[in-house]
Formats: C-alpha cells, structure tokens, sequence
C-alpha cells in the first residue's frame, strides 16, 4: 500500500440524494503527475476537497502514504502533506506577496517559535523570522516573483497570481501537491511556461503532483496517467493518451 | 484656550481607552465574523476582579495583573463554550448567544457583588501643572499606555506568525486552513488579546470614575462598538481613530453647556452620518464578494 503516495478506495461523497462522487479509485506513484479530468460537473473539485478535508467522504477512504486521512481536519491534511490551490484564486489579496508565501510557512516544525518568544521578541523570534524570509524569498525567486515580492497579491496580473498560489502552496512543505485547473485562463506562452515549472517543482521539491484541467494539450503533455470522470463516477483511468482515445471519454466530451 | 487644551486632554484620555475596547470588538470581528455584545462586560468583570484584588492586596499592579489574568482566562472560555459550537451557524445565531453571555456575566456580577455601585480606589496620582494648566496624571498613564499597547498590537499582527495568520484567517478562512493554520487557535489568541485589551480598559476606566457595578462596561462598551464600526469595523487602526475621535467628541460636547446634554445622541449622530457617506467606515475597505 505504501508503494503509492495516494491511494482512494471506493472514495465517494453523496449531497442529499446527489452522488456527487462514487467509488473513485486512482492510485498514483511518488513523483507522478498525475492528471484528473472529466467535463463539468464531473465531481473533479468535489474530489479535491476530500482529499483536503473540506468536505468528509460519505464512503471509501484515502491514503497518503499508507496513512489514513479520511476524517482529518484540514490542517492536519496539510500537515501530513497534500496542499492545493483553487480553481478560482483565493489568495490573501490585501496582504503582499511575500507575506502570502510567510503564511503558508507558518506551521512547519522548523520555524517553530513560541507566542512567548515571539510576544517579548526574543533573539530567536528575529531569528525565525530571518528563516522563514530567506525561505520565502527563495520559493519566490523559483517562480519569477521575487522583484513583486512587497506589491499586494491582488495587484499582481493573473498568470502571476495562479503562480503565487503554487509558491504559497508549496511553502507548506507537501508531498502531493493538488493544483485546480492551473492553467485556467493563461495564454499560450504562460501555459507552456507553466508546464515547464510544475515539471521543475516536481524534480525540485521531490512531489507527487495531481491536477485538474480542462486544456487537454497541457494534460497530455505534462501527466504521466489520469483518470476520466463523468457524473462522479470513473468513465476511464489509465496512461494519457489511451485513456484520452477512449470511445466513452469522447462521447462524454462530445456527445453523441 | 486652557479649558479647550484640557478638554482636548480628557477627550485623548476617553478616546484612548475607547480605542482599546474597539481593538477587541473589531479584531473579533474581523477574525471570527462576529460581534462579540459581551465585551463590554469584560470590561466590568476585570473591574470588579481590580475591585477584589485591591482590597485584598492593596497592590495596584498586582490588582491590575491579576484582572489581565482573569480577563484572558474568561475570553477563552467563553469562546470555546459559548461560541465555538456555533462556528458555522448563521449570524445571527451567534449574535443573540453574545447578547445572553452578555446578560450572564452582568446577572452573575450582581448576584455576587450586589446591585449598589462599589468604590474602587486605585492609587492617588496627583496633578500635573504646566503653567495654568492642570492635567490630571492618570490622563498622562492613560494616553502612555495606550499607545504602547497600540504599537505593539501593530508590531505584533504585522510581523509575526500568529499576526499574520490572524491577518490571513481574516481575509480567507477556509484557505487559511488549508495553509495548515488550526484556526481555532487564531481565534483563541484573538478572543485572549481581546479581553487582556478590555481589562486594561476596565483599568484605565475607573481612574477616571472610581465607582462600579453591574452594568459597568455597558456603556463604553455601546460607545466603543459605534467607535469600531466608526473607523471601519474589522480595521485595527480604524479602531484606534475612531475611539479617539469619538472621545474627543464626547469631552468637548459635554463642556459646551447648550449641547451638553445631547452628548450621547451627538456621537450616534456622527455614525449615522459616517455610515450614510462611507458605510465602511473612515479606514474600511470594500469587499467585493467573490462567488
């Protein structure tokens, strides 16, 4: 079990009487990037949200790691490793970009540091602090943000925002990485460019990267394997391009 | 002139300990998206706790520590028992249980002390006089303390983790979370810091007018909110100026003998006319709802 980084068994949310996901199993392997895609409403940011915890699964279970996560609060989801970004930008917006990447700093091991310590400002508080600013500055450097690094998020163009959501995410040190349709609305130099640094983080940071996307040239050029949902329900799973061809998953795209 | 300089005074005196009590309603409310009603009574529970302790020690600064103490002790539990099963419920929900702790800590505070305002003597600090003008040096302990704290809560939400996860948890709680921030702890932080802020204002009030009872912090706690919402409610600087302007106010009203009267009724006037023109409030920002 412990042979993939996350594991769903039978994951699967029901809202009143909506199945909204049943009996999802995707397995991915450490350093994947793994892609999850499906037309509207297919149940993909629903799926999200039980991986992190916002929503409970109603049945089946998840693992990361081997280790059970289902029923966690949401911080302890972080913790133990799967951060995300959304699908549509939720950053700090009246706080600078530098601060942004410090909040998701905040609640590693490493730069831990009383409410003692940091009320009588004692050397390590400033010590800490100088960490997690060097820490800050060096995600922000890896995303080409490190000149905005004091202009507020919300002044940043978009593509930049999307980016800082990754960097933001990143800082709280995961091992799989969940990006809702990071691509959403960038032009086609961005999303190139994109592709290019979700490879980067990947080799960097040494994750596992699972994501959602609508452009289908960008997820078959960057995942390893996805898996297609229709109605909550798995229509295909496998290596990109087979389970791209596959009849069902073009019916359900196209129609017919 | 001189009377006018030493209203100015008193105004900046009121002013800044109607600012403290600000700091807790908007920080509460920029945090946990509530209006804490029973704040104000914070304020008369660190009183009598001062009341207590100085008849029993005879030591202001250990009357005074002791009230800090108990303040924040109270704050907590009153959040995790009264508020934190609510978290999620509708406003207004939330709302009344405020308004029922409120009532509950002012019937238990008569239970216990009485119905009869209680005399509180603190210490005798004298008058400073420059030239023809007297000014009182508790004004002076006042408005010095006031801005210590002021700054330090500014250096304190701006420059280090827990601030910044308050500041985040304000902005975007659900994010916030799942940054890794327990935002319950946020929320105690806010409720103790709150409450240590109220305490010091339970203090600083009864320098002023050393008698309480029951309904002790009612009042600068009515006046307190309108000073929060005033600056822009959920702005920690917004907090700040409108305590001191509504101080400043209320002192020079209550001097100019054709007015005098209306004193009370002149500053709910200005936040009529302030939410009319800016209904944020002077320092808040719009927020646009995003979906």
């Amino acid at each position: 079990m412990a042979d993939y980084v996350l594991e769903t068994k039978n994951l699967g949310i029901t809202f009143g009487g909506l199945k909204a996901a049943q009996d999802v199993n995707i397995k991915i392997s450490k350093n994947q990037i793994y892609g999850l895609v499906g037309p509207n409403g297919a149940g993909k940011t629903t799926i999200f949200n039980m991986l992190t915890g916002v929503y409970t699964p109603t049945s089946g279970t998840f693992f990361l790691n081997g280790e059970e996560l289902k029923g966690k609060s949401q911080e302890t989801i972080n913790h133990k490793g799967i951060a995300r970004t959304f699908q549509n930008i939720r950053l700090f917006n009246n706080m600078s970009v530098i601060r942004n990447v410090l909040v998701g700093l905040s609640n590693q091991p490493e730069f831990k540091c009383g409410l003692f310590t940091s009320i009588f400002r004692l050397p390590k508080h400033f010590r800490t602090e100088k960490a997690m600013r060097d820490k800050a500055k060096e995600l922000l450097k890896i995303f080409d943000l490190y000149e905005e690094r004091n202009n507020l998020s919300c002044n940043l163009p978009y593509g930049k925002q999307r980016k800082l959501e990754i960097a933001r995410a990143l800082a709280t040190n995961p091992k799989l990485l969940l990006l809702d349709e990071p691509a959403a609305g960038m032009n086609p130099n961005e999303t190139a460019d994109l592709m290019d640094t979700i490879r980067l983080i990947r080799d960097k940071f040494d994750i596992t990267v699972l994501l959602i996307e609508h452009d289908m040239k960008f997820v078959s050029g960057l995942c390893d394997e996805i898996t297609v949902l229709n109605f909550g329900t798995v229509l295909a799973q496998g290596d990109t391009k087979t389970a791209l061809n596959d009849p069902e998953v073009i019916k359900a795209y196209i129609g017919g | 002139m001189q009377q006018f300089c030493e209203q100015l005074l008193n105004g900046l005196n009121l002013g800044s300990v109607y600012a403290l009590i600000a700091l807790g309603y908007t920080m509460v409310y920029g945090i946990a998206k509530m209006l804490n009603f029973a704040h104000g009574d914070i304020i008369m529970v660190g009183g009598y706790t001062i009341y207590v302790f100085m008849n029993m020690t005879g030591h202001p600064l250990i009357a005074v520590a002791v009230a800090v103490v108990f303040c924040v002790l109270l704050g907590i539990t009153i959040e995790k028992v009264a508020y934190k099963p609510l978290r999620g419920a509708s406003p207004l929900a939330v709302l009344i249980t405020a308004i029922g702790v409120s009532y509950l800590l002012q019937s238990l505070a008569q239970i216990v002390f009485g119905s009869a305002p209680k005399m509180v003597k603190i210490a005798d600090m004298g008058v400073l006089k420059i030239g023809s003008l007297k000014i009182q040096n508790y004004t002076l302990l006042t408005l010095a303390c006031s801005i210590v704290v002021m700054i330090a809560l500014t250096l304190f939400v701006k420059f280090t983790k827990i601030g910044r996860a308050m500041l985040a948890t304000s902005e975007d709680k659900a994010a916030t979370q799942l940054m890794g921030i327990n935002v319950n702890n946020v929320i105690t932080v806010t409720f103790a810091i709150g409450s240590a802020l109220a305490a010091l204002a339970g203090l600083f009030y009864l320098l002023k007018a050393p008698s309480i009872s029951n309904t002790f912090g009612s009042m600068p706690g009515i006046k307190a909110f309108t000073a929060a919402v005033i600056g822009g409610i959920g702005s920690i600087p917004g907090a700040m100026l409108g305590g001191i302007l509504l101080g400043i106010v209320e002192c020079i009203s209550y001097k100019i003998p054709a007015i005098a009267a209306y004193t009370d009724a002149i500053e709910f006037l200005i936040l009529i006319v302030i939410l009319l023109v800016k209904p944020t409030g002077i320092l808040g920002k719009r927020r646009s709802e995003k979906v």
